[in-house]
Formats: structure tokens, C-alpha cells, sequence
């Protein structure tokens, strides 16, 4: 995914965290899976979830809220967990995301998109792909990869 | 590299008839005059030459064709292998690999060099003739024991068990003496036989089965001199049933002639049924020779690659299955349950054929290893002798792999810093040759490989000295033979007084013992039974699936290498009040320390009533785990954790439970060394 060009539109995922509307490029979701039993591991980072069982596979589960800002909420019944297959250094990895309730697959037109605001805005610029514009409400198209890319230093800051 | 390379598939072909040929001539210079082997190096040549010439190897196909002129020679008895030849053939193997690995280097003075040198050798001398095996002859052995043979202790059952261990064996029962139900004497014998036996043993061996039955029963033993195809009718005519003419009489009438001439009433049925296994048998006999010859090429070359995604597929499979029959069990309807049953028996099934398929025997490893003494015994000037045992115990394919290196470099260490010279040797009063062992055995869910020597040992002052000189430990520091050898796996650490080319550099052993702990093995050094050193690395059979013990702790469920356990005992009230200030246990007069997992999960939920201790051994230390309940042995599909949790070193993995939960694998070395760590820093706040 490069970050400066935009031509043309974006098919995303959109969902909700602590009720902001957040999206995902589609290409990069695999499923959406409803809760499923999660497996911590003692002594992580708080970021990291724990793991789930994907279809025999293990597959990390990642909390985005810490890195956000965001607050987790309580588990409800819309909760989800959006598998995606990202390319970190090279490597496939597959890892889950927890979010409050997926909405829906949308294009979003290359000219409703922006630039993410220098100001603001809670969450860290370089998180950001752009924001996009639906009707009354904005949508903020993330970066995904980047924030497991700089997994280590965001809980140092 | 792609499978429909030609080229590419002729050199793995020609790199595996070249080890064939290496084996073979390796064993030939111990037994000079073993037939198979001169046969299976004269045939690899020839296929090497054959094929080379295919694949546009001519030069190495010329070359080739030489050393096969040679073997051809041996073969025909015109040419006696000795020492001088094999040395020569050796090299001409060599100069055949390197003409395969790069063929357009320079090659022809060497090759030229060898073909003069071979040529000397083929000036004829005394031929070494080997005898054949006799070949083998078919018997008919017909035998009727008197009616109370069964009650004077006789079992015909041993004789015919013992004629079939004399070679292949067509057994026919004749009921035709067997009375009337009403007439039965329990512990008569009214059965007769009709034996076929083809084998290599003499006449007078089938007689000795029967020695001691043979005064009262009637007993004929008689060579089947028919040709490979004999009709029905021949055997009978042979067996004195019928006469040729009565054959030939009745083989004018129709084509069946077993059912007319028992029609005919000039034979019985039971004659006939023997007749017809005589048959049976020779057909056989022929069938298994062709099979014989056959089965050098029943095997196929598959991809490495595809072998680990059919593992994969079928550690799915396991868990699914597990899963299946977790939900069979709780669904209750009887014939699901019974589905399950079947379907776990054949996942079980089909994972052990999977894991047999990616096993291999050592000996493809140690076959090596013969070459290296070879050469190292004449680059040192040491006369060294390779003495290996249990080449058929079988490994991972992947670990055979990734233990050459180490391997080689053990046996390189034990040769050049093991034995000494022979004049060392002599003058210690033992034999001018030394001897390297490698011995492969299983032991429960791992291999045991043991590198050793007879030659000087592990000398304790001197490792003492170089480890104070190089700073690795305290100048007079007071340690066991035990932790003082393992020193010598410390990077950086060589007690060798002379660099040779060979080993010496100081980056060997520290090598060899991460190559062994990346596959999940240990490695020990200490002085063995024999004199020398001796080296034992303990591996898990298989990197895809161990047996591991399930525990809980808290709420997590995590799975303990059962390699690793050896034994669980309970944690009583009194030892668990007492820790406080120590966690030592009692386990039978024996101070073992441990580790309680809550505290180092930082588990939240209270423990159980009746915690339990599982005890672990930790490079030779014996440590306690607390767990909060063990739930039981789990066979362990291992799946590797993301990157995203590589920083956590206290588990080596993760599995899915019969559940579909997924279950962490703890890293026992890890995870006492971090519990320690934490011990440290308690002990230094506090």
C-alpha cells in the first residue's frame, strides 16, 4: 500500500472502535470471525491479546486500542474479530484484530479522501492511510501494517 | 530448482548413485570379496556413464567408462580389488563429482592423472573368485504323522513353522484321512501334508525337522526337478499320481484335467488341491525374483517441500479430529461416537505413515562419516578405525540435515583431538589404531547419538587452565568433572596447543552446540568407558510433534514437553506454607528447587486446594514447576508463534487443544532460567 498515491477508489472495511469509525483497505481482510476463546500469553505486551485458533491455525490477537489511545470496551455481542494477512519485513503473518462491530465492504471515491490533519487528531499521523468522507461521518482509513511495524517503540512513548 | 529439470534430476540422481559408489567401496576395501558390492559399484558406474552421456556429460562419461572397464574386470574374476585400487577408485569418484558439479572446469590433467594410475592396477592378476550361494532347489516334503503323534507330545504346528524358516513354503493340508465326526479321537492326528519348499539348505537339513517324528510317520522328501511353468498334469505325472499317458489321454479329452482326472476317480481331490499349490508356489517363487529385481526402482523422488505440507495437513487433521471426537462424546448419539472411533483410528494411522515417510535412517548420515575417517586417518598420519552401530535408527529428515555439520565437526574434533598419534599410542601400551565410535539408539521419545574415542580423554587441568586463561571462570574455582568438561562448549574455548587445518580454532564446540539446541537436542561431553571422550547429543525424533503433559495453571492450559518431565508429585500444604523463604521440595532425599508458574504468569484467579509439582530436568537439574493441575499427556502438533510474540522465550510454540483452544508450549530451559533471573532480583531488592 503506498501512502501518496490515491488514484482511483478504495474498497475498505469499516468498524467501530470506542466509537469512532475506522476502516481497512478489503484487500488485506481475510475473515471476520465472531468471538472465539482466547489463549493469553503471561508476560506480553499489553498491545498483544493473546492468540486464537484460526482454522487450525495460531494466529496472534492484536489489540488496537492501546495504540490508538483508544478505550477497550467490554466484550458485547457485535464484537468481532477481523483476521488479516499482512506482510511485516517480508514475512506473511496473519493476526487478528479486535473491534467493537463491523459495518460493512464500501468504495470510497479517491476524491473523498484527505490527508490526515497535522492537528486534531489522537492518533499518530504516520497510523493513518487518510480519512475519508461517508455521508455525515468520516471514516479513518489506517495504515495497518505500520502499527505492528513499530510495535516495540509505542510502548516505550 | 524445478522438478522437470533434466539436468538438474540427473546430478541428485548422479549424487546418489556417487554416495552408492562410496558406500560400496568403503565396504569393499573391509571385505574384498563381497559379490553385491563389486556389482552395485559396477552398476553405478554404469548408470553414471549411461546417463552422463544423456545429459551431455561426455567427458565425464569418457572418463567414467574407464573406471567401469575396471569393475567390469573385477566382476569377471579377472582383477582382485585391493587397497590401491580402492584408493584409486576413490578419487576417480571424486574427480566424477567434480566433473558433475562443474563441467566445464578443468578437469583432463587430473582425469588423465587417474587413468594412468588405474591402468597400472589393471595388469591381470590372481582372480578372486567368489562362490555362489548354491542355488536355490524346491523340495516336495509330504508327511503323515502316526494317529497319537499330538498325544506323544509331537506338534505338527513347530515342524511346518520350522520348514518355513528354511525359505519359501506352500503348506497344503490333506483332510482325506480325517473320519467321521463320530469316530474322532480328540488328540488324534489324522491330517496329512503336502509341503513345497524352495531353499538353499541342504537335504539333509529338511530330514533333521523331522527327526524325531520320523520313525512312525510315513515321510517323503523328494527335489522338484520341473521347469518354471509345469502344467497340473506334469506335477502329477512327477508326483507319481498318474501316469503321462493318463494325462495325455485325458488332455485329449478337455482342458481342465485336474477336475477330470478326479472325475475320472484316478486321483483324489486332495492330490489335485496339492497339485495345484505345487503350482501356486513355483509361480511365486518366480514372482518374488522379479520383485527382487524390481525393487531397486519401486521408490520415488518427492519434493522435501511437499512432504512438510502433507505434515501440516495432517496436524490439522489431528486437531479436527480431536475436536470431532470431543463433540462426538459429548453429542452422545452412539453411531456418531462410533464414527469417531474410526475416524481417530485412521487420522492416528495416517499421521504416524506421515511422520514414517519423513524418517530416516542415520545411516544416510553416518555412510559419510566412513569417506571423512578415511581421509582425515590419512591427512593426520593416525590409523583410525570407524566403528558404528545402530545405523538403522531413524530421524526426522530434517534434523538428519541440519546434524551433518555438527556431526562432522565432532568426529573432525575427536580424530584430530582425541586419539593420539600412533607412537602415542604404543608407547601408552594400547593399539597403534584408534577407534571412533558412532553409536545411534532410541531412548523413549528421543535418539541418542554418541561420539567417542579410546584416545587420551578429557584432560581436567588443562580445560581448568585455558577456561581461568580465557576469563570464563574464576582462577581456582572449585568445579564438578560435569559442569568443568561442559566448558568446553563456551564460545571461544580451545585447549588444542597446535591450529591444524582440521579443527582448532576455537569456534568448534560452542558451533556444534547451538546447531544441536536449534533442534530442540542437548549435547554432553565427558570421558566414556573406552579411554577418550565422548560426546552425547540426545535429539527429539520429530520437529512437527512431541508428546507433551498437559497442565493448568490459573485459567491457561499449557503443554510441558514430556521429554522434559520426569516426574509429578503434589505440592503439600506444609511445602507450600514453608516457601516463603525457600522453595525447595523433598523428592526422596533429594533438595529440588521450584518455580511457582502463577507467580511468573502473574495468574490472577486463586489457586487450586491441591496444587501440583511437576518435576522437570533442566540440563541435568532437577526443577520443580507449580501448576494448579495436570490434566494429562496431549500428543502436540507444534505451531511456531508469530513474530509479534518473539520477545517471549519462556514458550517454544503453541497447539491446538481437543477444544479448539489454543495452548502455549513452555520452553523449560527458558523458563528456568527466567525464573531464576527473577529469584536474583527478589533476592537483591530484598
Amino acid at each position: 500500500m503506498d501512502n501518496d498515491v490515491m488514484t482511483g477508489d478504495l474498497e475498505v472495511l469499516t468498524f467501530a472502535l470506542d466509537g469512532e469509525m475506522f476502516a481497512v483497505e478489503a484487500g488485506l481482510v481475510r475473515e471476520i470471525l465472531d468471538m472465539v476463546p482466547v489463549t493469553e500469553v503471561p508476560n506480553s505486551r499489553p498491545s498483544m491479546g493473546g492468540l486464537i485458533n484460526v482454522r487450525g491455525k495460531v494466529v496472534p490477537l492484536c489489540d488496537l486500542g492501546p495504540k490508538l489511545g483508544l478505550e477497550r470496551r467490554a466484550a458485547s455481542i457485535d464484537t468481532r474479530i477481523v483476521v488479516l494477512d499482512l506482510r511485516l519485513d517480508d514475512e506473511p503473518l496473519s493476526v487478528g484484530v479486535v473491534v467493537d462491530k463491523v459495518y460493512e465492504v464500501t468504495q470510497i471515491a479517491a476524491a473523498a479522501m484527505e490527508e490526515a490533519p497535522s492537528i486534531g487528531l489522537t492518533i499518530r499521523k504516520e497510523f493513518i492511510h487518510g480519512i475519508g468522507k461517508r455521508g455525515q461521518n468520516f471514516i479513518i482509513v489506517l495504515k495497518i501494517e505500520r502499527l505492528f511495524d513499530i510495535a516495540d517503540s509505542v510502548g516505550v512513548g | 530448482m524445478t522438478a522437470n529439470d533434466p539436468v538438474a534430476t540427473f546430478r541428485l540422481e548422479a549424487q546418489e548413485l556417487l554416495d552408492q559408489l562410496e558406500q560400496a567401496l568403503l565396504d569393499l576395501e573391509q571385505s574384498p570379496d563381497r559379490r553385491d558390492l563389486i556389482d552395485g559399484a559396477f552398476r553405478a558406474l554404469h548408470t553414471l556413464k549411461g546417463s552422463g552421456a544423456m545429459f551431455g556429460f561426455e567427458a565425464m562419461a569418457g572418463f567414467t567408462h574407464h573406471v567401469e572397464n575396471a569393475f567390469d574386470q573385477v566382476r569377471k574374476g579377472q582383477l582382485a580389488i585391493c587397497p590401491a585400487l580402492v584408493g584409486v577408485a576413490l578419487a576417480a569418484q571424486d574427480h566424477i563429482r567434480g566433473m558433475i558439479d562443474t563441467p566445464d572446469g578443468e578437469h583432463a590433467a587430473r582425469g588423465d592423472a587417474l587413468l594412468a594410475e588405474l591402468a597400472a592396477l589393471l595388469t591381470p592378476c590372481g582372480a578372486c573368485r567368489v562362490d555362489d550361494q548354491p542355488p536355490a532347489q524346491r523340495w516336495r516334503i509330504s508327511f503323515r504323522l502316526a494317529q497319537d503323534a499330538m498325544a506323544m507330545g509331537n506338534n505338527p504346528l513347530l515342524l511346518l513353522d520350522e520348514l518355513r524358516g528354511l525359505g519359501h513354503c506352500t503348506v497344503v493340508a490333506l483332510t482325506d484321512g480325517v473320519p467321521d465326526l463320530a469316530e474322532i479321537q480328540p488328540d488324534g492326528c489324522y491330517l496329512g501334508w503336502d509341503v513345497v519348499l524352495t531353499t538353499t539348505v541342504p537335504r539333509a537339513e529338511i530330514e533333521g525337522v523331522f527327526l524325531f517324528v520320523a520313525d512312525d510317520a510315513q515321510l517323503s522328501i523328494e527335489p522338484i526337478g520341473l521347469s518354471d511353468d509345469a502344467r497340473l498334469g506334469e506335477i502329477l505325472t512327477a508326483r507319481g499320481e498318474v501316469t503321462q499317458q493318463l494325462v495325455e489321454e485325458m488332455i485329449a479329452q478337455r482342458p481342465v484335467i485336474g477336475e477330470m482326472l478326479v472325475e475320472a476317480g484316478k486321483v483324489s481331490p486332495e492330490a489335485v488341491k496339492s497339485a495345484l499349490a505345487e503350482q501356486g508356489h513355483i509361480a511365486r517363487d518366480n514372482l518374488q525374483t522379479a520383485k527382487l529385481a524390481k525393487s531397486a526402482d519401486t521408490s520415488i523422488r518427492v519434493p522435501a517441500e511437499r512432504l512438510d505440507e502433507l505434515m501440516d495437513r495432517v496436524g490439522e487433521l489431528v486437531i479436527a479430529q480431536a475436536r470431532f471426537k470431543q463433540l462426538a462424546a459429548a453429542g452422545g448419539d452412539p453411531q456418531m461416537k462410533a464414527m469417531a472411533e474410526e475416524m481417530d483410528r485412521l487420522s492416528s494411522e495416517l499421521r504416524d505413515t506421515t511422520m514414517g515417510i519423513r524418517m530416516v535412517p542415520i545411516s544416510s548420515l553416518f555412510g559419510r562419516f566412513r569417506r571423512l575417517v578415511h581421509d582425515l586417518s590419512r591427512d593426520l598420519g593416525k590409523s583410525v578405525r570407524l566403528v558404528t552401530s545402530g545405523e538403522d535408527t531413524e530421524l526426522d529428515k530434517t534434523v538428519i540435515e541440519r546434524l551433518n555439520d555438527p556431526l562432522v565437526h565432532l568426529v573432525r574434533n575427536a580424530i584430530d583431538h582425541g586419539l593420539e598419534t600412533a607412537a602415542e599410542r604404543t608407547a601408552a601400551g594400547k593399539p597403534g589404531e584408534g577407534t571412533v565410535r558412532l553409536e545411534a539408539f532410541q531412548s523413549g521419545a528421543q535418539v541418542v547419538i554418541r561420539v567417542s574415542e579410546d584416545g587420551r580423554g578429557l584432560d581436567r587441568a588443562r580445560i581448568q587452565a585455558k577456561a581461568e586463561e580465557n576469563g570464563i571462570i574464576a582462577p581456582g574455582a572449585k568445579l564438578s568433572d560435569d559442569e568443568l568438561f561442559q566448558l568446553v562448549f563456551q564460545p571461544g574455548f580451545s585447549t588444542a596447543k597446535e591450529v591444524t587445518s582440521v579443527s582448532g580454532r576455537g569456534v568448534g564446540m560452542d558451533v556444534v552446540k547451538r546447531g544441536i539446541e536449534a533442534l530442540r537436542g542437548t549435547v554432553d561431553i565427558g570421558n566414556g568407558s573406552h579411554g577418550g571422550a565422548c560426546v552425547t547429543v540426545r535429539l527429539p525424533l520429530t520437529l512437527a510433534i512431541i508428546d507433551g503433559l498437559l497442565v493448568r495453571v490459573g485459567k491457561g492450559r499449557f503443554v510441558i514437553p514430556l521429554a522434559d518431565v520426569e516426574e509429578c508429585v503434589e505440592l503439600t500444604a506444609e511445602a507450600d506454607a514453608h516457601s516463603r523463604g525457600r522453595s525447595f521440595l523433598n523428592i526422596r532425599g533429594d533438595l529440588v528447587p521450584f518455580l511457582r508458574l502463577r507467580e511468573m504468569f502473574s495468574t490472577v484467579p486463586p489457586p487450586d486446594r491441591y496444587q501440583k509439582v511437576v518435576v522437570v530436568s533442566v540440563s541435568g537439574r532437577r526443577v520443580g514447576l507449580v501448576v494448579d493441575q495436570v490434566i494429562g499427556e496431549h500428543q502436540t502438533v507444534i505451531k511456531s508463534l508469530s513474530c509479534l510474540h518473539a520477545d517471549i522465550d519462556a514458550f517454544s510454540g503453541a497447539t491446538i487443544l481437543g477444544d479448539g483452544a489454543v495452548a502455549l508450549i513452555l520452553d523449560v530451559e527458558h523458563l528456568v532460567a527466567c525464573g531464576q533471573g527473577r529469584e536474583e532480583d527478589r533476592r537483591l531488592a530484598g
